[in-house]
């Protein structure tokens, strides 16, 4: 039973993660290859003020607050590169992270850090307060979605040239997305930190990244409920079956493949299409 | 209404705009003509403010427009419909007009996440392309439509901004004959309802019919003004337009 909660748990950080990314890519159309830096953030914020004496909750703000301040920082370049050299700034970021974390000793440098204080709560505890807090923001997402600034991060994530001639402040926009997203990748971090109690760079490298954002590509970019059962599923899947962990990376490019080759919109999009068969009317994956 | 004052652009050491000056008055219909490359479509860049003048001013009413981003421009009551369309392509027609139509949602950025009803801006966006005549694929994606629907989602879309003035960059540009003349006609109807209006169009002829000024410019300098029929009897006009031989010959 206690391998069962460690599973869901770690499901329940990674829909938080997946989600958080899709704030930024699915919802506002800005790639980003360097999440896991975010995570990262985090992680090593909430560690190291749980380790110093502050309560988990209010190391758990500080480490939305963090990231969510450095995310901002970051979505400043959203505002002068796109596609492409975003996705490669947006790398750049994840490797400036690795290597700044790797060479302070206050970090625990290569060695990470042990020993994270317990939140207190007990595995179950903990494990109702990660599924909440994913529920949440799923349901955060929805209600963002339908709002004005949904609609919004729609028309800049299809044409951010014509938003801004309509009247959009689209930098402002990008920056709100990026601040969203990355505090909630601060909150996976914080999460993942506590769960698991030890931290190093290689926890929130590039592979990381891309983990996260096979999540969003495979639920389907934009689709809340696509990518929290891509991040549920793909999650827990190569912890359950041995020999698909030994073979994760495979696994996920080979999903990642056939997805860009077949359908490029995910499982949302299998899905609605599926739907469309049968009702005979336009889908909108996005769940409008 | 408008007022753009001895604007001169630019690009690399080319002069793309000299020195032009002209003003549009309330709900006016003022024709912007010239030859290809002449200047036009730059002209209308300066005055949404996606490029910088090296001199000159433009005014909106009373208000300089200079160091202002486009956005804000825009939000100050100009409604541009561009000459190559761009809808939002994830969106209906209804909702691509619905979307601008609530420009009050999302003027404060952090606001906007508290506002959610969409009924009265589908409503005014359903009103607004009934008046445009496109209505019946309001419900249709931009993609599976032609180009004449899309050039009418275009105005649709600038006049959902409740704007001062519509800049209506070749509007026309590409329809077929029947097609212009519709869109024509709508726009004239527009202006009865009160819209000022700022045209680039090289249909001529409906430029002439529904314009009540016209401006020329030819290699980025104004080389005429006045009343359509007026202007196009110019001889520098029509050297311009029909080339050198023309001057000489008539």
């Amino acid at each position: 039973m206690q391998y069962e909660i460690s599973l869901l748990t770690i499901m329940g950080i990674s829909i938080i993660a997946a989600l958080s990314l899709n704030l930024i890519v699915g919802f506002c159309g800005q790639i980003s290859l360097g999440h896991a830096a975010f995570l990262g953030v985090g992680a090593y914020t909430s560690a190291m003020l749980t380790k110093a004496g502050v309560p988990f909750t209010a190391a758990v703000a500080a480490s939305m607050l963090m990231a969510g301040i450095i995310g901002t920082v970051v979505g400043f370049t959203s505002l002068r590169v796109r596609e492409d050299f975003l996705a490669i700034t947006t790398m750049g970021v994840g490797f400036l992270f690795l290597g700044i974390v790797r060479k302070q000793d206050f970090l625990g440098g290569e060695m990470g850090i042990a020993m994270i204080p317990d939140p207190g709560l007990g595995k179950v505890g903990y494990l109702v307060l990660v599924l909440l807090l994913a529920a949440t923001l799923a349901l955060f997402s929805i209600y963002l979605k339908r709002s004005w600034m949904g609609f919004t991060f729609d028309a800049v994530a299809d044409d951010e040239d014509t938003a801004n001639l309509v009247g959009i402040d689209v930098s402002s926009y990008k920056l709100i997305a990026f601040a969203m997203g990355t505090a909630f990748a601060g909150l996976a971090g914080a999460l993942y930190a506590h769960n698991i109690k030890f931290i190093d760079p290689e926890s929130f490298g590039f592979v990381e990244s891309i983990t996260i954002l096979s999540m969003v590509v495979i639920g389907g970019t934009g689709s809340v409920w696509g990518v929290t059962i891509a991040a549920g599923v793909l999650s827990i899947f190569p912890m359950w079956f041995q020999f698909i962990d030994d073979y994760k990376l495979l696994v996920y490019g080979g999903l990642l493949c056939m997805i860009m080759l077949f359908s490029p919109d995910g499982l949302s999009g299998i899905f609605g299409r599926f739907l469309n068969t049968i009702r005979g009317k336009n889908f909108n994956a996005s769940g409008q | 209404m408008l007022q753009v004052n001895n604007v001169t652009v630019v690009y690399g050491g080319v002069t793309a705009v000299m020195d032009v000056s002209f003003k549009v008055k309330d709900a006016e219909v003022m024709g912007l003509i010239g030859p290809n490359g002449a200047g036009k479509t730059t002209l209308m860049r300066v005055i949404t403010g996606t490029v910088k003048p090296v001199q000159g001013t433009v005014f909106l009413e009373s208000t300089p427009l200079e160091g202002k981003p486009p956005h804000k421009r825009i939000r100050l009551g100009i409604g541009l419909s561009q000459q190559i369309v761009h809808p939002f392509k994830s969106m209906t027609v209804l909702e691509n007009v619905a979307f601008v139509a609530g420009h009050g949602k999302t003027g404060h950025p952090v606001m906007s996440v508290f506002r959610h009803s969409r009924a009265k801006e589908k409503q005014k966006a359903m009103e607004i392309l009934h008046v445009l005549g496109i209505d019946k694929v309001a419900e249709a994606k931009p993609e599976n439509l032609p180009l004449g629907y899309l050039k009418r989602l275009e105005v649709a879309r600038a006049i959902a901004l409740e704007p001062k003035i519509l800049l209506l960059d070749e509007p026309l540009a590409g329809l077929n004959q029947l097609e212009a003349r519709q869109l024509a006609d709508k726009l004239l109807e527009l202006n009865q309802l009160g819209h000022t209006i700022l045209l680039i169009e090289h249909n001529l002829g409906e430029v002439i019919r529904i314009c009540d000024q016209l401006v020329v410019i030819d290699n980025g300098m104004k080389i005429g003004q006045g009343e359509p029929h007026k202007v196009m009897d110019d001889a520098v006009v029509r050297s311009a337009y029909l080339g050198e031989g023309h001057h000489a010959a008539s």
